[in-house]
């Protein structure tokens, strides 16, 4: 067995100290970059779009104030203040400008902006207005699409408004040979693409695109040796002073050059990092397999005794604090949907080498320990697991997840490996897999894989079956029949699958109506610099310069639909109980049950427009009379009873998550109703589509606008998170749940599934409480589940955080793909990690 | 010899799931019937052999049920993968699983042939015979000492304690892993004087390693009014952790591995 260097290491109080700077102000909107972005467009509208991004990058890079925070060790923001953000207007900006005056007040992830701010934001704004990415989107649109968008069927709102993100480049290559060296790389192939080429004209202003930015970037790295040079000058703290001397040499070395020691390495890594994220506001650019690309360095200077253990040990802490310093402010629905200020920057360590090896390596442990320092939501941290995984990582990994932070995530190899080969990826390069953003495997520098296309929420084919496509007086989905038409379950279920594969359709359409937006209007020639082969090719990213191109959507309500089609399947058609109408008529009373404030504002806008489309007039009392029926609820004591009745029926039945063969294979046919389905697509890019099944922290907004449902979920409430059963329905405890999990393909679902459990700290306690943590994690693993995630949190803590929030500002909790910061997340979403099914043990 | 798959008992839950009655992840058979009445008794319902019927607020909840072994073992197995991830098996408990021989023991049996570590949760309190046949197919023995003081033991448990001293002698001379579980309870034996004499004693019996203090809980004490009886410990307070480990102290004194828990 390998031996690693495994000693405790404390954290530092430099470390600490960032880590107070980071949380002491609240989060702000800062203008520069906007500002900069408009002046350089307005400069350059007769260039090629891919040269206008390339000169606006480097007009950014050249201007944009930066800073050195108090005692960093590693340097590079992208803001002035702390955790703040900048603006994008060239992909979106309308919402912003509606939400300038309340972005600070919002629910989810508000963000501070200054007086002066709003007023420079409204001033290059109006440059914007039918130039955007999401204009152009919108515009490829069919109008089928769009109404199925209004209606919630499935949200496309990630890209639409935003950078695509989702990428983990060639960190390799820079940190060893430096940004030089790709323009060495860039200029090589400049000279032999000749002028009579028939590919010469894009791939030429591609290439030199790529040049202009790699200098920006050298150029950008050397603003920062001078600055810690002037600071260097002025402080009077010996020992701060050495350390900004020692900062401002690696500056005027790297990322220009390649790294020739850790400490370089990490500079260089940090400012590739910050830099993607100045280029375009996609979140999710994710470090991917950072303890094997930056092992050698590690290694070099250990074996030559040029570092100490704890002296690398403060760089990554500090590289991890870095990680929470960048931010991004999306819309308001979207924040909501990726509630806690995340990036999901996601950093994976452990797994196999290219030729099936173990690939931990000290770097690995190093890793979970900063995490352990940290206690931060980000870097979104990530184990992979195979047979070969040492026990003694796994047991350090479970340490990490012991502290409640919600960190690591577990991915299974055995499964993600073969599923990636399905897609067409060799065995070699499958192995060398990585984690992009929540949960999505891909292959690092090579892959453009639109991770996170969209939000389908599975629930809404089965009320268009219901309504028989029609809602609020338009045509959403198709014309399956009356429910009277139904006389076996087998064709009901075949009206679920049509309404689903429609909506998939008009889906993708989406998909692919802003991939090539982005391709035309966002070309990104500085990441695409660090992606084979976008320099070969002479092709950005967007245009399909990756190796592997994939666009992958998720789904999600798997529980909820297995719930719900079972009762069907059970109370109609078998036992002939209840009949279809009875299921429609209880579902639009919400089976008796008081609407929900929100729901009964939903349900009163619903009826107003119906009515005002029939032509009729309501006063504001009459609306009012309406919102009130919806709150007390629709119907008398007789009818009320009888749905209560109904309800009780229904949760009677026996539900997924509970081992039962009989459901769990029901559920994994539904399943494959979304991705059998899914993969039948093709993207722009000559790509395929692949399903994800997960949710992100989508399935408490999106479950607000989804009506009651025949598992007997009430309306507005949250749907099932990612793909295990519905909260507090699995009572058998932790290893029925995940059986019925991994009941389900997760092989098939290569974009990523996603299995959120909950334990009481109890059962992680002591060795053994450790050791039976990793088995069971091995065990779901060894039945093929592909992903587990814990929050380790008693009930008890949430709740008394939620009643005083200002003990617990850093409870960290897993929220989905991701942790986020408890405090900051919204009321409902804060109810739903409650409420998921907490395993503990009943002795 | 008949088909043990076709043996059937009457057993009121099982538990997945379980990581605190033995090593690994286990799964727990409580099986009914009991023949001591502890007082602070968190499984009151597994105490009679009778199928019975609870009352949780207005619903209704039959306990227990008459199953084959081969049932009892299709929902065991259908968590194997953590079983062989984690060494862990099947447990039997109870009530007293040393109560229903037959059963008992064709379902260790079966547990053994489909290659699962097998283990008993038991107070020892049945003839030699029985418990002895028990111990040739378990691999870990969890058992109760609850008070050397047989006055006391009879008060609280309903029988004496005599019975189960003597076979925890003989047991330990047969059987190499035997645990050793004493249930603190304020006034009856939560004292180090009554610990300890406990811990001695298992310290003389060469097949016991360990020793488990279980702190008193009352999560039992609502199926006592389902089940229409009263609670007599109800006014019991629970054991502050200091008075824990200072019970925990004196039992270490007697030289075995004693922890706090299961």
């Amino acid at each position: 067995m390998a031996e690693f260097e495994n000693d405790e290491i404390k954290m530092t109080d430099r470390v600490k100290g960032l880590i107070d700077n980071l949380f002491a102000e609240m989060p702000q909107i800062e203008a520069d970059r906007a500002v900069l972005v408009t002046e350089s467009y307005m400069a350059t509208e007769n260039l090629p779009i891919i040269k206008r991004r390339a000169l606006a990058f480097c007009h950014i890079l050249e201007n944009i104030p930066i800073t050195i925070r108090d005692e960093e060790l590693i340097v590079g923001s992208s803001t002035k203040k702390p955790r703040s953000c900048q603006v994008f207007p060239e992909y979106s900006f309308e919402w912003l400008e509606d939400e300038l005056d309340t972005v600070a007040e919002r629910s989810a992830d508000p963000f501070y902006i200054s007086e002066e701010n709003k007023e420079i934001l409204r001033g290059v704004f109006p440059y914007w207005r039918g130039k955007t990415n999401s204009d152009l989107a919108l515009s490829y649109m069919a109008p089928e699409t769009l109404c199925a968008m209004k209606h919630n069927v499935f949200t496309p709102g990630n890209y639409f408004y935003n950078g695509i993100g989702h990428i983990t480049v060639d960190y390799k290559k820079i940190l060893q040979k430096g940004f030089k060296g790709l323009m060495r790389e860039a200029a090589e192939e400049l000279e032999s693409c000749k002028v009579y080429m028939p590919e010469y004209s894009k791939k030429h202003e591609f290439l030199e695109s790529v040049i202009v930015c790699a200098d920006a970037a050298v150029k950008y790295a050397k603003r920062y040796s001078s600055l810690a040079r002037e600071m260097a000058e002025k402080t009077s703290d010996g020992r701060r002073k050495q350390e900004l001397l020692r900062i401002s040499d690696i500056c005027a070395r790297v990322p220009e050059n390649g790294a020739e020691n850790f400490y370089e390495a990490c500079q260089s890594f940090w400012f590739i990092q910050m830099l993607l994220q100045i280029e375009s506001s996609g979140h999710s650019i994710s470090p991917g397999r950072f303890d094997q690309y930056m092992y050698p360095f590690y290694k070099a200077d250990i074996d030559a005794g040029r570092i100490t253990p704890e002296f690398a040990q403060e760089l990554i802490d500090c590289i991890w604090v870095k990680f929470n310093d960048l931010n991004k402010v999306r819309d308001a629905a979207s924040a909501e949907g990726f509630a806690g200020y995340s990036l999901f920057q996601n950093l994976c360590a452990g797994g196999q080498t290219r030729d099936g090896r173990d690939a931990t390596n000290d770097l690995s442990y190093m890793c979970i320990r900063a995490s352990m320092h940290t206690q931060l939501p980000a870097p979104s941290f990530s184990v992979r697991v195979w047979n070969g995984t040492p026990n003694e990582f796994m047991l350090k990994a479970a340490e990490l997840t012991r502290t409640g932070v919600g960190l690591p995530a577990y991915y299974n190899d055995e499964i993600i490996i073969p599923s990636m080969m399905n897609r067409g990826i060799t065995l070699e390069e499958a192995r060398d897999y990585n984690i992009i953003g929540c949960v999505e495997p891909q292959i690092s520098a090579k892959t453009d894989g639109w991770h996170d296309a969209a939000f389908f929420n599975m629930c809404r084919p089965v009320e268009l079956v219901f309504s028989n496509g029609v809602e609020d007086g338009e045509t959403v989905g198709l014309k399956t029949g009356e429910l009277s038409e139904f006389s076996t379950f087998d064709e009901f279920f075949d009206a679920y699958k049509k309404q689903m594969s429609y909506e998939i359709g008009l889906m993708v359409n989406a998909d692919n109506a802003i991939d090539v937006a982005h391709s035309e209007r966002c070309p990104l020639p500085f990441q695409s610099s660090m992606v084979d082969d976008c320099i070969k090719r002479g092709k950005s990213i967007q245009e399909g310069g990756a190796v592997y191109n994939f666009t992958g959507p998720q789904g999600f309500g798997i529980a909820n639909m297995t719930d719900a089609l079972y009762a069907i399947k059970k109370l109609v058609y078998e036992d002939k109980k209840y009949s279809l109408y009875d299921f429609k008529s209880a579902m639009d009373c919400n089976f008796g049950e008081p609407f929900s404030p929100v729901a009964a504002q939903a349900a009163t806008a619903k009826t107003a427009n119906h009515l005002a489309a029939q032509g009729k007039t309501l006063s504001e009392k009459d609306i009012e009379d309406i919102f009130r029926t919806f709150l007390n609820g629709l119907c008398g004591p007789e009818e009320k009873a009888r749905f209560a009745k109904m309800k009780e029926d229904i949760e009677g039945l026996p539900k997924y998550g509970n081992d039962i063969p009989e459901i769990d294979l029901f559920a994994r046919e539904i399943a494959y109703t979304y991705t059998k389905e899914v993969e039948k697509y093709k993207n722009p890019r000559g790509g395929q589509y692949q399903a994800g099944l997960y949710p992100v922290s989508a399935n408490v907004p999106l479950g607000q606008q989804t009506g009651a449902t025949p598992d007997a979920r009430l309306a507005s409430t949250p749907i099932a998170d990612g793909v295990g059963p519905c909260s507090g329905r699995d009572v058998k405890g932790p290893t029925a749940a995940a059986n019925s999990v991994a009941k389900l393909d997760h092989g098939i679902a290569s974009n990523g599934t996603l299995y959120n459990q909950k334990f009481h700290p109890s059962a992680l306690r002591g060795q053994t409480g450790l050791q039976n943590f990793a088995a069971y994690i091995r065990a779901f693993f060894d039945q093929k589940g592909m992903h587990m995630q814990f929050n380790v949190v008693s009930r008890e803590t949430l709740i008394d955080a939620q009643n005083h929030p200002e003990k617990y500002k850093s409870l960290v909790v897993r929220v989905a793909g991701y942790s986020a910061l408890f405090t900051t997340l919204s009321r409902s979403l804060q109810d739903d990690i409650i409420n998921r099914t907490e395993q503990a043990f009943n002795r | 010899m008949s088909n043990i798959n076709e043996v059937t008992g009457r057993i009121f839950d099982i538990q997945r799931y379980s990581i605190h009655d033995g090593p690994g992840i286990r799964t727990i058979v409580f099986m009914k019937g009991c023949p001591l009445r502890c007082k602070w008794c968190c499984n009151p319902e597994g105490q009679k052999h009778d199928i019975q019927e609870m009352n949780f607020a207005g619903r209704n909840k039959i306990v227990g049920r008459d199953v084959t072994v081969s049932e009892v073992m299709e929902e065991i197995m259908q968590d194997l993968p953590y079983y062989r991830r984690s060494g862990g098996g099947i447990t039997l408990s109870g009530g007293e699983c040393l109560f229903q021989p037959k059963f008992g023991l064709a379902l260790l049996e079966a547990a053994k042939n489909a290659g699962l570590s097998t283990a008993i949760e038991t107070t020892g309190f049945s003839t030699w015979e029985i418990y002895r046949s028990y111990l040739t197919l378990t691999d870990h023995v969890l058992m109760d000492i609850k008070n050397i003081n047989n006055e006391k033991h009879m008060h609280f448990c309903g029988q004496s304690n005599e019975r189960i001293l003597e076979n925890a002698r003989r047991a330990a001379e047969e059987h190499s892993d035997i645990t050793i579980r004493v249930p603190v309870i304020p006034g009856f034996n939560d004292t180090e004087k009554e610990i300890s004499d406990i811990a001695f004693f298992a310290k003389s019996l060469r097949g016991v390693k360990k020793l488990n203090l279980l702190p008193y809980h009352r999560l039992g004490m609502d199926k006592y009014s389902a089940l229409g009886r009263k609670y007599e410990l109800a006014d019991l307070p629970l054991i502050e952790e200091e008075k824990m480990y200072r019970l925990l102290a004196a039992a270490e004194k007697s030289g075995l591995d004693c922890k706090i828990g299961g």
